[in-house]
């Protein structure tokens, strides 16, 4: 077993990418991720660490050279936040079309304007179709164990996909847990030397991220898609031999108090524990209530979650994000999209909250239960949604 | 050589090496250009000194010397961009709609 260490979460995430045996990180400081660059910085700069740590310029550049270093077949792993997620958007989205496997911690904090250094779910919503297979972590420990799964998954020759890892900004990146380090054994069993499908080599030339005519696109993006949508049993097959080593079971949908559960609460990222406590008190009080905290977000794992709430009459889905004059907060309209033109659909609430770091504490999820009680007796629309705690 | 490829318009999404890679070099001489065309160059052997200035300046290469030491367009390649009707010195090249 590895040794258990109380630590801030960030080094621990970035002593995790070490232990991986990184050959590349290429990332620009921004907070809240500010410490794991740093602390990467450090690793290779005190010899600790056998890697080529690049300061680029900008974000836009960090993902560009993630790219570079990753189609020459290196370990290749960045960290970013908010805007800096936003000015590397573009090659985001290539590095997916290239079926690049670049591991990147997102450490979730809300996107400007107003300017915000705050942790909430718009930075990954905006690019919830850039192809990457996104996650969520609950605990510095699943970020600390999501590190290693990550380039494992990634670099699985049936996917060749890029992984965000998404952390709460703050909440989780910046509070000292106890976290259990992988020992260099469990990291050697778990997580295979990086062997990539195409390698660029100038002895062996080959052209990547070529442009394709209206004649390819179609064809490409086909392809694509039903990698990200195929990586799922390899996913799932990673999180069972993570378990194997660590003792600790990932599943793409984790429930809390579901049995007999009539009204259930669906949250992502590090706010799930605080929801938990409020199921706790409405079940202490007799409520029929539990939890869906769901963690794999891309691909989304539609069976496990018509699963995990089958027989739940009513969904009260947590957003962290807006959709402007949309359909509800992001995670709303994908559930409900997940359970439209099933037998029995629960009638789904959606409450925004926790904008740009506001709190949001146990007794909040139990009045947004009692409100949606209310709202669930008549007709609910997906464009009633509610910004929960707004001063009217 | 480079080996073969289908045409893009043939392959399936079955077909496609991950993340689209091009791993044989030198296929990009089976890309037919030449149907971006809407004019195409017709050169006037009266007119024509056979400088090469039309050769020199096709920003494709897609023009080539003949036995007589003519140039001429090799139209699978050839966009019709004009550029050698442009620089030809004595103006023996003109641009024609491709549907004459």
């Amino acid at each position: 077993m590895g040794k258990r260490v109380g630590v801030e979460v960030s080094i621990a995430a970035a002593d995790a990418v070490g232990m991986a045996n990184v050959d590349v990180v290429a990332a620009y400081p921004i907070t809240p991720q500010t410490h794991i660059v740093e602390h990467l910085s450090d690793l290779v700069a005190n010899g600790k660490l056998d890697a080529e740590f690049i300061p680029v310029e900008s974000e836009h550049s960090a993902m560009s050279v993630c790219c570079g270093s990753s189609a020459l077949g290196a370990r290749t792993f960045t960290c970013t936040s908010s805007q800096g997620l936003a000015l590397m958007n573009e090659i985001v989205f290539i590095a997916a079309s290239m079926r690049l496997p670049i591991v990147m911690i997102l450490a979730n904090r809300s996107l400007s304007g107003p300017l915000s250094i705050w942790n909430d779910h718009t930075d990954v919503m905006s690019v919830r179709d850039c192809g990457w297979i996104q996650v969520f972590t609950e605990t510095g420990q699943e970020v600390f164990d999501h590190v290693m799964w990550a380039f494992r998954v990634a670099e699985d020759r049936q996917v060749s996909l890029p992984v965000i890892i998404n952390m709460d900004g703050f909440i989780l990146t910046h509070v000292i847990e106890p976290i259990e380090f992988w020992d260099p054994a469990m990291v050697k069993q778990y997580l295979p030397d990086f062997s990539p499908i195409n390698v660029l080599n100038p002895d062996h030339p080959t052209t990547v991220g070529g442009f394709g005519m209206p004649g390819i696109y179609t064809e490409a993006k086909v392809a694509q898609n039903e990698a990200l949508v195929k990586s799922k049993p390899h996913i799932l097959k990673a999180w069972q031999e993570l378990g194997a080593v660590t003792g600790r079971y990932y599943q793409p949908v984790e429930t809390y108090k579901i049995d007999g559960a009539e009204t259930v609460f669906l949250s992502m990222g590090s706010t799930g524990d605080t929801v938990a406590m409020a199921v706790d008190e409405l079940r202490a009080q007799g409520k029929p209530v539990g939890l869906i905290k769901l963690r794999l977000w891309r691909p989304f794992p539609f069976e496990e979650l018509r699963l995990a709430a089958k027989g739940a009459k009513r969904l009260i889905i947590i957003d962290r994000a807006v959709s402007y004059g949309g359909p509800g907060g992001p995670v709303a309209s994908e559930i409900r999209s997940a359970f439209y033109g099933e037998k029995e659909m629960p009638v789904v609430t959606n409450f925004i909250c926790g904008l740009a770091g506001r709190d949001v504490t146990p007794e909040d999820y139990i009045a947004i239960y009692s409100k949606s009680e209310k709202m669930a007796q008549g007709q609910v629309r997906q464009e009633d949604y509610v910004f929960y705690g707004v001063r009217e | 050589m480079a080996k073969t490829i289908k045409s893009e318009t043939d392959l399936t999404w079955k077909e496609l090496e991950v993340g689209c890679v091009v791993s044989d070099a030198g296929n990009a001489s089976q890309y037919k250009t030449g149907d971006w065309r809407s004019m195409r160059p017709i050169v006037d052997k009266s007119k024509c000194i056979r400088c090469g200035v039309c050769y020199i300046f096709c920003p494709d290469m897609a023009i080539r010397k003949t036995e007589e030491n003519y140039f001429e367009a090799d139209l699978y390649y050839c966009k019709g961009c004009g550029i050698c009707a442009q620089e030809c010195f004595t103006g023996c090249i003109a641009m024609v709609p491709e549907e004459e």
